[in-house]
């Protein structure tokens, strides 16, 4: 069922351009550095952003929005810039993620995802917005209210896990960590993703498992 | 909760989704499967993860402009943008993301024939895939044919079966140029799909291949 795509679908009719044999691979890396497991990791300054979010969506906090700003603005910019944009496009974007990051901080989930990763995710639909200039269809909402506050417990292991994360993609070799943020900065089309050989579906498992429990209790 | 979803979308499709890095149409189904199946948002959720990583270890020296936060601040003081477009319709069919494709629910698809009782509703999208609703009534079959491009199929109503397998709702039919097949919707109920394709469709007879120029299909 899980057709493996071959090299042989590149076509030229596509308006993708792409050049296939990069990024199979890149997925099954970062699947691969997502299982890895360690037992140190640096969280504190990831609780602290956390602090600072909720600062914004309790209090308006503008020194904590300031230090946000400080932290996040300057790479909002440099991925957009990586991603293709002209310096003052990506500086104009890079604020409205920022403004974004201020008016959304009450659906911001700390249990679900880190500071960083919520800002990856607001940066990423801009550019595709603007650079690509299409609509980015998200998943539906899942059905919990603004009661369902993450348990302490549950936020503390999304940060353990973001530190592993971490740690495991600085440790892969250059030219894999590489590949991966060539994906990621959107040098490669979603056929050069596909085209990638030897995908391991089930080397994802162990990390995840851990990620769908926290959806399941969040539902629950 | 829906019936087991058996049939899930590849790592690197999710990887593609969340590196933003799918044609807008592929976008969309990635969008709605996720919306139906727990287990592939966990797996897109820890993608974007990575892409949270990247973001902040990125070592490029880039400043932003002097008077930057300030005119942040201003912008925040202006107030939230409105969301654009209307919020989409609730419909036990189309998830969310499809139905604001759709024009709201079922019921304001507009279908058009393509032979032999099947219909299809072309989604709009970006120009580089295609997406469309395609309706398949209980028993009948879509035209045998083979793909160019890569072709994702999924149920959102009823059930088909091809050489495959067998795919009901949340099952998603990852095809590309080695799969030639025939859908046949299970008899019980009319079947509708979500499918999205990077490359024309091609038919193995005549007469479909002599309508595809006309109905994109």
């Amino acid at each position: 069922m899980f057709t493996e795509i071959g090299p042989g679908m590149l076509l030229e009719d596509v308006a993708f351009s792409a050049t296939p044999a990069a990024i199979k691979e890149t997925a099954e890396k970062t699947v691969e550095a997502m299982t890895v497991t360690r037992e140190t990791g640096k969280t504190d300054k990831e609780c602290d952003w956390v602090d600072h979010v909720l600062r914004i969506r309790d209090a308006q906090d503008q020194t904590a929005f300031a230090e946000l700003f400080r932290h996040f603005a300057p790479r909002v910019k440099a991925f957009l810039i990586r991603s293709g944009s002209d310096p003052a496009l990506a500086e104009e974007c890079a604020q409205e993620v920022m403004a974004t990051l201020w008016h959304k901080a009450h659906l911001f989930d700390p249990g679900r995802a880190s500071v960083a990763t919520w800002v990856f995710t607001i940066a990423r639909n801009r550019r595709i917005d603007l650079i690509r200039r299409q609509r980015r269809p998200e998943p539906e909402d899942l059905p919990w209210g603004p009661e369902a506050e993450p348990e302490p417990a549950e936020v503390v292991s999304l940060q353990q896990e973001t530190a592993q994360l971490r740690d495991a993609i600085n440790a892969l070799p250059k030219a894999q960590r590489e590949l991966i943020e060539k994906a990621y900065f959107g040098d490669l089309s979603h056929r050069e993703i596909a085209a990638q050989t030897g995908l391991p579906l089930g080397t994802i498992k162990s990390r995840i498992r851990l990620a769908l429990d926290r959806l399941r209790h969040a539902i629950g | 909760m829906n019936e087991q979803i058996k049939h899930h979308l590849t790592d690197a499709l999710l990887m593609g989704y969340s590196a933003g890095a799918l044609p807008e149409a592929f976008d969309l189904m990635v969008a709605t499967h996720l919306s139906l199946c727990d287990d592939c948002r966990a797996r897109a959720e820890s993608f974007d993860a990575v892409g949270g990583v990247l973001l902040e270890d990125n070592q490029t020296e880039i400043e932003m402009d002097a008077p930057s936060l300030a005119d942040t601040m201003a912008m925040i003081k202006q107030g939230a943008p409105r969301p654009r477009g209307p919020e989409p319709t609730p419909c036990k069919i189309l998830p969310a993301p499809l139905s604001a494709y759709a024009g709201g629910d079922l019921s304001k698809v507009k279908w058009r024939s393509i032979g032999m009782g099947v219909k299809q509703a072309i989604l709009a999208t970006s120009p580089e895939a295609t997406a469309r609703l395609l309706y398949i009534p209980a028993g009948a079959a879509v035209p045998d044919h083979g793909h160019r491009g890569m072709e994702l199929t999924m149920v959102l109503q009823g059930a088909f079966s091809d050489e495959v397998d067998r795919f009901g709702r949340g099952d998603v039919e990852i095809a590309d140029e080695d799969l030639e097949h025939m859908p046949v919707a299970d008899i019980g109920e009319d079947c509708i799909c979500l499918a999205v394709t990077d490359a024309p469709l091609r038919f193995n007879s005549l007469m479909p291949r002599l309508f595809q120029p006309f109905f994109r299909i």
